[in-house]
């Protein structure tokens, strides 16, 4: 009887692509609008979204390019609509000033950046994790970022809700990464039941329209946002804003500003920031790995364990903000921490800004972080990161 | 107590708003901004349904002053934001404001495919031959030959018939005036905007305080003046020899037709989609 009430909480299981997950994954959130440029290793999305899309009344636009793509989810978005775009690097680097307005005007919507190799045109269907810190740093001017990613199928559908729910819910554009590997991989998939999932919607004003400031004061951080055609009739603006959202040079009204941008994530973090640990409780060496190579670390610490090593696995599902209360808490105590990644060091130069403010002199002596990069279009392998264990004493 | 005479345009604009705008003196931004006002007001549209969209430069600052939903975007950017809007809510009459080097150079590839996707969007280009918002460099419409701060020596650059490229990419409603032919420029807006598809009313604008003070063009009246002399309907136009069209351009409505307008498009493929 118990068992068959499991099962009845569970759709059925499913083939499905990474890729496809985030399509799914986006509907499933609500999704009604999706402009794009096609570019590998992400068009599966924009593909699947251009049959779904129009069956529901949602708007599917492909666009002239990136610029025009993020332009057009923003505009929607401040017509009312949950929006998105997917892309991959270069189409990312394009996208960069219509995210920084997204966060300047504090309109929702979400990018998906599936990582493939770089610089440049790089590998276009090669997997790389080199967009960590565009993701964080890209955009010009000086906003925080809320950027997700997922290391399985399964959580691409999960974390495409979240993001779209987060985006609502703090009226800004939220990233999600993910990799080529992870894009076009298929796994067998148990979606959860639709009825369980929590869908957030931004909040509406409820007051008059002459008493309506577009970026209002609130203790939470959290302004209702009115939408085009509502009676409103706000003004928005990626110049600096008063409450209301009209440019302002005045140092007062743009402090408030900036802090508003600033506090909106900071004060949230205990949302925001979500972590896996794995085995973590009696280990001496940690592994922090995010996206597709937290697979191979898993791995390598199920085979460590095996010849009696004690390691364990720390992994972020918010890259951004950055998950420095765990980094200090899990990994601040462990004697090596090794970092594994498809780039030059970017998740390594974060853990070591954590660590390097706890540890005192004595500790440095004794711990260290062993990297281990790769940046040649192929993934890091659970051998590659058990012989990085292998050379801890 | 006498009554103060109110203005039309006083209904629209934004009292919370704080004046004065940025506009410098002889600037034709204002009395476009009126036209453009005045023509909403003949059509009689609520200002709840008008979304008014600009990206960057002198022109693009004028939603800010505008008691509508109003987006003021990133350079080049307005034709795409307002293709979001348009497409999320087609109910909406969508106005975008830009200028010479906003559509046609940073903005020039969401120019063309605006045009050639015959999206209802109404797109008044204000065209003042400069950038004036960063002082003075060339635009792709300043006249070969003349002094920008980027060319001190003479512009050797070709310059665009913004009318001609978007003819040339699609865009079902063409028209030319300018600031001095003010009626002529309020009804071309009106008819635009009534136009089902997309449209363009390109509006010659003086800048004195920039272009004209580089170029030697004289004060606010002289650059009118000028406006008044070379800008010719097509009958007139075409009755000049051709050494005397030297300097001269074209006014009045280029193209006016009927072709399958974009969201009304989409609208029957989603209701195509939806009876299956």
């Amino acid at each position: 009887m118990a068992k068959k009430e499991i099962k009845k909480n569970h759709q059925e299981m499913t083939l499905m692509q990474g890729n496809e997950a985030i399509a799914r994954g986006a509907l499933t959130a609500g999704l009604n609008f999706y402009a794009g440029y096609p570019i590998t290793p992400s068009t599966e999305i924009a593909e699947i979204l251009s049959a779904e899309l129009p069956k529901r009344g949602g708007v599917f636009i492909q666009m002239e390019d990136e610029i025009a793509g993020i332009s057009a989810v923003i505009g929607a978005s401040l017509a009312g609509a949950k929006a998105m775009t997917a892309t991959s690097g270069p189409g990312f680097s394009l996208m960069l000033e219509g995210i920084g307005f997204a966060k300047m005007a504090e309109t929702p919507c979400v990018v998906v950046n599936v990582m493939r190799g770089g610089p440049s045109t790089g590998l276009p269907t090669s997997p790389s994790q080199s967009d960590i810190m565009q993701s964080r740093w890209g955009n010009h001017g000086d906003a925080p970022a809320i950027v997700l990613y997922p290391n399985s199928v399964k959580e691409s559908f999960e974390l495409t809700i979240r993001a779209i729910n987060l985006a609502e819910k703090y009226r800004t554009c939220v990233v999600l990464l993910t990799d080529e590997v992870l894009a076009h991989m298929r796994e067998m998939v148990e979606l959860p039941d639709f009825k369980n999932i929590r869908i957030i919607d931004r909040i509406k004003p409820t007051i008059p329209p002459e008493w309506y400031r577009h970026y209002d004061e609130n203790p939470k951080y959290r302004t209702p946002l009115a939408s085009y055609g509502e009676g409103y009739r706000f003004h928005v603006t990626g110049l600096a804003h008063d409450l209301y959202g009209f440019p302002t040079n005045k140092a007062d009204e743009i402090e408030i500003m900036m802090k508003r941008l600033r506090k909106k994530i900071t004060h949230h973090i205990k949302d925001l920031v979500q972590i896996e640990s794995f085995r973590m409780e009696d280990a001496t060496t940690a592994i922090f790995a995010a996206g597709i190579t937290s697979r191979a670390a898993k791995a390598a610490v199920k085979l460590a364990r095996k010849s009696g090593k004690r390691v364990g696995l720390l992994r972020p599902l918010t890259i951004w903000p950055f998950p420095d209360e765990a980094v200090r808490k899990l990994l601040g105590s462990k004697k090596t921490v090794i970092v594994p990644e498809l780039n030059q060091g970017q998740l390594s130069l974060e853990v070591k800004r954590v660590l390097g403010g706890i540890w005192n002199y004595e500790n440095r002596k004794t711990r260290k972080i062993i990297e281990v990069r790769k940046t040649n279009g192929e993934l890091i392998t659970p051998v590659e990161i058990l012989n990085a264990i292998k050379e801890v004493k | 107590m006498a009554k103060i005479p109110q203005k039309i345009i006083h209904n629209y604009l934004r009292h919370r708003k704080q004046f004065p705008h940025v506009w410098c003196p002889g600037c034709s931004n204002g009395i476009i901004l009126g036209a453009i006002i005045r023509a909403i007001d003949e059509l009689k549209y609520e200002r709840d349904d008008v979304a008014m969209i600009s990206g960057i430069g002198c022109s693009s600052r004028m939603p800010v002053y505008v008691d509508f939903n109003t987006l003021h975007t990133l350079h080049g950017r307005a034709l795409a934001y307002a293709t979001g809007v348009k497409m999320f809510k087609p109910e909406m009459k969508v106005i975008v404001i830009t200028g010479d080097g906003d559509a046609t150079a940073i903005g020039g590839n969401h120019f063309i495919h605006a045009c050639r996707r015959n999206i209802d969007l109404t797109t008044i280009v204000v065209n003042n031959n400069i950038y004036g918002m960063t002082g003075g460099q060339y635009s792709p419409t300043t006249p070969t030959g003349d002094i920008a701060t980027t060319s001190p020596y003479g512009n050797i650059d070709p310059v665009f018939d913004i009318c001609k490229l978007a003819l040339g990419a699609g865009a079902t409603f063409v028209a030319r005036t300018t600031a001095y032919h003010v009626i002529e420029a309020q009804s071309f807006i009106k008819q635009a905007l009534e136009h089902k598809g997309f449209s363009i009313v390109e509006i010659m604008s003086a800048c004195p305080v920039i272009y004209g003070r580089l170029n030697k063009k004289g004060d606010a009246p002289a650059m009118m003046r000028e406006m008044k002399e070379n800008a010719l309907p097509l009958e007139k136009f075409d009755e000049l020899a051709p050494e005397e069209k030297q300097g001269k351009y074209i006014r009045g409505i280029f193209k006016q037709e009927i072709f399958p307008e974009y969201t009304e498009k989409y609208a029957e493929l989603v209701a195509s989609l939806q009876r299956e």
